[in-house]
């Protein structure tokens, strides 16, 4: 028990590392800094380690520890502890977070060096960290929605990094402002749930749930849909996506880290914590697959426009979490979890990959103006092959590929799940390979086009290495039937969730299934190398036509969300901000003013001095007085 | 007796550091200082003193038992006037938050002010003096004397010291809080007449009143009036347009005078004397103050983020957060009252921290005006670290205080009007959109200005440090306070379900206020175990 008693170190040293950093500020030495930085995160990742393999080997009553710190408060009957849960599913995220997080930690270090804001980034990156860890391992709603708001906080702060520029400033602001609108719709939920059910304690009100509540219950629906709209929110699924290709404008460790590996699957995660929530809900539920399947569509065709190479990235982030909506929607919470393991490995990886090529060729975000790339970068070349054949699910030898294959088999395998489902995500496979080789193909093949100004050091090429070989080996603990048909992950997530109800297949249907979900990939591939690589005449061709153009134009722009949000909700805002400026509710007060002045104006020219006036005065006055006297 | 001295430290001081004037000009602020040292060290007294016991529910506890402290004198007691002062967890909190205020006020001033410093003192003390005793009077002619107290030097601290716009500010402030004011008294008249026509005692002794039985229709205007009053000072739309003006004129001790402590005088009334002498009337109101309360938090942020003018901005998201206080007052549950008491301290404190930067950077670059900045953060991390600090405590970010006071009351009225709550957490976004904006227009972009400037050090940094820890310490542990408020607003509550239950006859508002609660197994279950017919839901519900 020894190990588990230090659960709540693990968000506490990242939090450490930020108090001492913010309270230093830049005086201490650059190594100090990414000392205290990287390290309080490293230190994080051992007692994961440690705390796993203690879980694993010998798991506590119950498969789950709780680690109860302090009741934070005690209002009405409103009880909530700061108290951490350290079960399958958020085991499975602090391993996920702390070791990619510490990685990345580590190639900031070198990537962020020349940078003035040394300290200050490693302190967003630290409190990060700390706020993610009490996301993932919050017992209780509210302690979770603290986590929630502190990566959102994190995510503002560091896609504003740059603060000079002010599009920087616009990004982190639409970022904070997007999430929050699915934040507060989240908060409307917990608001829901305590009334209703009296708790906020996430195991008991699941139970509370299942006791209160029957299947397709409109409170449990109501409660399952505002708190997706969290999860859109931070998710970046549709309708509140369009936040995260702009986020891009952060250094890219940051995106690297929080926009791909760790925040954006929060909305995974909670949705997967209150599964009890959504299995009520049947029809929130299936909004979720909805929403997945077509999310994962739309962005994998913006992400095949793009020409800046984050943004290509993004939108791809956007398309892989729209898979684990898909999982998640079709009741395969293990296979979403999975899902996000190995995106975060092959995602970190791209965008750490991304990275140096653009610090290499100084600040270079186009692919137009990149190419040739594998000889001047050859190792991150070969890590980025190995991250995008991941991404693309090459099958057999990418971690991608297991857990996309999962996904694909339990949408059409579910009870949930349907055909159209899988058929959206089987088109969304052969659209990832394809807009992720376009990628490749434009950056490290054909000609060279400029020179690599900066090459990687050590503390960049390690964690390119490190991930690589875990976006390979990361999926050979859970294969389908025929491959062996290992279920590790899977089992040991189903200590914690329940396991994704099939429908019977026949075992010739199931490798039918895995015969398609195979093939895709390749087929996007060799489209991508025909268009980009062996023809890209092609692709100027297609492009313009007028049909095509416009059809272009419209991904790149990312189906035109922003432009629908501008009109219907930013523009009309700053219209009444600019038009009541001066408060009209203060008109009537400002009118009796101006009516006070005007009575004082007015009375004003009866005192003229003259005595006649006066005289007349006095008379009138006397005569009214009287006849008021007779007639009243 | 330890109460009179709570207020006589700060009175006398004020007239010593008035004339130490003379002497030196230093001295005024030492003096000040001293004193609410002093103050403050009584306070902390109190607070360690050994709490008392919750009596039962049910029973309305009267006498020496439900105060900390008290003081009861007669005074003319042909009129039924005493010198009747009291203390419970409430006041308490809020006369630590206006001491704790009076010190930064001191602190903040140090060397903005430097024309008539004496004076300056004099008046800031005895405003200072007069929210202590707003906030320990138990006898309404002694609580209408204090109301009046803090107006005047309140007036001369904005008409003197204040900026470019000073005398309309001020003299808008007086009207509205006069006119308010009278009509509290005539409310106030009443219901002693009333009170006196019932059971032949002519007296103003809130416990006394308490209870009193009126006509409705009585009732209503009475309660208007007492609201009204409170309403302005709150303020709630739409007798609002005193507060940006002021706010934006007055020197930064007057801001963060208004902002910390008159406007928690309007909601200490509403918590003491409106509810509680007007049960009935107050809640049948209560679904109009609901909409009023809702205006209040969206207009105010939108008119925030509107405004170019940075102290202007940080008035109008005062207006914002005390509608959250409004709407956590009138659901009257002890979620939404511990929330609405919370948010009273925390925005307080950060709302006075902005007040106190804005001065500062006042004092640095000379203009208000956000077109005029950008880019300060390369100049002066410091300060824009804890401009970030305190925008983000605005926004109600989780881990600071002011979310829990937010959370709280959009919980405890969610259970009695869903819409009003749901609708009042678009705040929330809103909120984020006006807090943002400061920091990107003040802080961050490019610094067009080239200003250079000095950063925060030593004075101001541990005024900033001491904000900053009570904030931090109440988003993570809020418990102390609610311990401490909690049996006074028990108290409170308890006296309306007494004075409900005494009149069974007449017809309550209640069903308003229970909204979910209908359809809840809990509430169900409770209401069977409910023993007392019309004792409201949350009375059973909430302990």
């Amino acid at each position: 028990m020894i190990m588990f008693k230090l659960l709540w170190l693990i968000p506490a040293l990242p939090f450490a590392g930020f108090i001492i950093l913010a309270l230093t500020g830049s005086r201490l030495t650059r190594t100090r800094t990414a000392v205290i930085g990287a390290g309080s995160a490293g230190l994080s990742m051992v007692i994961t380690i440690l705390t796993g393999i203690r879980f694993i080997g010998s798991p506590p009553p119950g498969n789950a520890y709780v680690q109860v710190l302090w009741t934070w408060m005690s209002v009405g009957g409103f009880r909530p502890e700061i108290a951490f849960r350290l079960d399958a599913l958020s085991l499975a995220m602090i391993t996920v977070v702390t070791a990619v997080g510490f990685l990345i930690h580590l190639y900031s270090s070198e990537f962020m060096a020349g940078d003035e804001g040394y300290s200050r980034f490693f302190a967003y990156m630290n409190l990060f960290v700390g706020s993610m860890l009490t996301l993932v391992l919050a017992d209780n709603l509210l302690l979770l929605y603290l986590g929630w708001e502190g990566v959102g906080l994190c995510s503002y702060l560091l896609i504003g990094f740059w603060y000079k520029d002010t599009y920087n400033g616009y990004a982190a602001r639409k970022a904070f402002v997007v999430t929050r609108i699915g934040d507060t719709a989240m908060g409307i939920g917990l608001f829901l749930l305590f009334t209703v059910l009296g708790t906020l304690q996430i195991q008991e009100l699941m139970q509370r749930a299942l006791q209160q509540w029957g299947s397709g219950n409109v409170m449990a629906g109501a409660a399952a849909a505002l708190l997706l709209g969290g999860a859109l929110g931070k998710s970046a699924q549709l309708p509140l996506q369009t936040w995260l290709p702009d986020a891009m404008a952060g250094p890219t460790p940051v995106s690297a880290l929080i926009h791909a590996a760790t925040m954006v699957t929060a909305g995974v995660y909670l949705i997967a914590r209150t599964h009890v929530l959504f299995s009520l809900a049947p029809l929130v539920q299936a909004a979720v697959a909805v929403i997945g399947a077509v999310t994962l569509l739309i962005a994998g065709f913006s992400a095949l426009t793009q020409s800046d190479i984050k943004r290509v990235l993004a939108y791809s982030t956007i398309s892989q979490i729209g898979y684990m909506f898909l999982a998640l929607g079709v009741g395969a919470w293990s296979a979403a979890i999975f899902h996000f393991m190995t995106h975060a490995f092959f995602k970190a990886l791209l965008f750490l990959g991304a990275g140096v090529v653009i610090l290499g060729l100084h600040n270079e975000h186009n692919m137009f103006k990149m190419g040739g790339l594998r000889k001047q970068l050859p190792l991150t070349f070969w890590t980025f092959l190995i991250g995008a054949a991941s991404l693309s699910a090459l099958p057999l030898v990418t971690a991608g590929y297991y857990s996309k294959d999962l996904i694909l088999y339990s949408a059409w395998a579910s009870e949930a799940g349907s055909p159209l489902l899988w058929a959206a995500g089987l088109a969304g496979a052969l659209l990832t390979a394809l807009y992720t080789f376009r990628m490749v193909f434009l950056v490290f093949f054909g000609e060279e086009k400029t020179r690599v100004e900066r090459k990687p050091g050590m503390q960049i090429k390690i964690p390119l290495i490190i991930l690589a070989v875990l976006s390979i080996i990361g999926g050979f603990v859970e294969t389908p039937a025929s491959l062996g048909g290992l279920h590790i992950f899977t089992k040991f997530m189903y200590t914690a969730l329940p396991p994704v109800v099939n429908l019977p297949l026949p075992a010739t249907g199931e490798f039918i299934l895995e015969i398609e979900a195979a093939l895709a990939p390749p087929i996007g591939i060799f489209i991508a190398y025909l268009f980009f690589l062996y023809r890209p005449r092609y692709t100027g061709r297609l492009a313009s036509t007028p049909s095509g153009s416009a059809l272009h134009r419209f991904w790149f722009s990312g189906w035109g969300f922003d432009w629908i949000y501008d009109r219907i909700i930013v523009r009309p805002f700053l219209w009444f901000a600019r038009i009541d400026k001066n408060d009209f509710l203060d008109l009537p007060y400002l009118g009796t003013i101006w009516a006070g002045k005007g009575v004082n104006r007015l009375l004003v020219h009866t005192q003229t001095g003259k005595v006649r006036w006066y005289a007349v005065g006095i008379v009138i006055g006397a005569i009214l007085a009287l006849s008021a006297m007779v007639f009243l | 007796m330890i109460l009179i001295w709570l207020i006589i430290i700060p009175f006398l001081g004020g007239i010593i550091a008035w004339y130490s004037d003379r002497l030196n000009t230093a001295l005024p602020r030492w003096i000040s200082l001293i004193a609410l040292t002093f103050d403050f060290a009584l306070l902390l007294a109190l607070w360690f003193k050994p709490g008392i016991v919750l009596p039962p529910a049910g029973n309305l506890v009267q006498g020496s038992t439900m105060w900390l402290a008290e003081l009861d004198r007669s005074w003319v007691p042909q009129l039924g006037i005493s010198l009747h002062l009291a203390m419970d967890g409430l006041s308490l909190l809020l006369v630590l938050l206006t001491v704790f205020l009076g010190i930064t006020a001191v602190a903040s001033s140090w060397t903005e002010i430097q024309d008539r410093v004496g004076f300056f003192h004099l008046n800031l003390m005895w405003v200072l003096a007069g929210i202590i005793g707003v906030f320990l009077a138990m006898d309404l002619f002694i609580f209408y004397f204090f109301w009046e107290l803090m107006l005047i030097p309140m007036y001369f601290l904005i008409a003197l010291w204040g900026h470019e716009n000073r005398f309309y500010a001020a003299v808008k402030f007086f009207i509205f809080t006069q006119v308010s004011g009278l009509l509290l008294l005539i409310a106030i008249l009443g219901l002693y007449f009333i009170h006196a026509r019932n059971t032949g005692v002519y007296t103003f002794d809130y416990l006394q009143l308490l209870g009193t039985y009126m006509q409705p229709a009585t009732e209503f205007w009475l309660m208007l009036g007492f609201l009204i009053a409170f309403a302005v000072k709150l303020p709630v739309v739409p007798v609002h347009t005193w507060l940006p003006e002021a706010h934006t004129e007055a020197p930064t001790a007057g801001s963060v005078i208004l902002a910390g402590l008159l406007l928690k005088t309007g909601a200490y009334g509403l918590l003491r004397f409106t509810i509680p002498l007007f049960p009935r009337a107050a809640f049948e109101f209560a679904p109009i103050a609901f909409v009023l309360a809702v205006i209040g938090i969206l207009y105010g942020a939108v008119l925030a983020f509107a405004q170019t003018d940075l102290k202007r901005l940080v008035a109008y998201t005062s207006i914002s957060h005390m509608g959250f206080v409004l709407l956590g007052i009138f659901a009257w549950n002890e979620t939404a009252l511990q929330g609405a008491v919370m948010q009273i301290i925390c925005h307080g404190v950060a709302t006075g921290a902005l007040f106190i930067l804005v001065g500062a950077l006042q004092e640095r670059i000379h203009t208000r005006e956000m077109g005029r900045m950008g880019g300060l953060w390369a100049t002066a991390p410091r300060i824009g670290g804890v401009a970030l600090f305190f925008a983000l405590a605005s926004l109600g970010l989780p881990g600071l205080g002011n979310f829990i006071g937010e959370f709280l009351v959009l919980l405890g009225s969610f259970r009695v009007n869903i819409a009003a709550a749901s609708v009042a957490a678009v705040g929330l976004i809103a909120a984020t959109v006006y807090a943002l904006w400061i920091i990107q227009r003040v802080f961050h972009g490019p610094n067009t200005f080239n200003w250079r400037m000095p950063d925060f050090r030593g004075r101001e940094m541990i005024i900033m440090a001491a904000m900053i820890i009570v904030i931090v310490w109440l988003g993570l542990y809020p418990q102390p306070v609610f311990n401490k408020a909690g049996q006074a607003l028990g108290n409170l509550q308890r006296s309306v379900d007494i004075i409900e239950i005494a009149k069974p006859r007449l017809s309550r508002a209640g069903d308003t206020r229970r909204g979910l609660s209908l359809f809840t197994d809990e509430a169900k279950r409770s209401r069977r175990i409910g023993t007392v017919p019309g004792v409201p839901m949350e009375a059973v519900n909430g302990r």
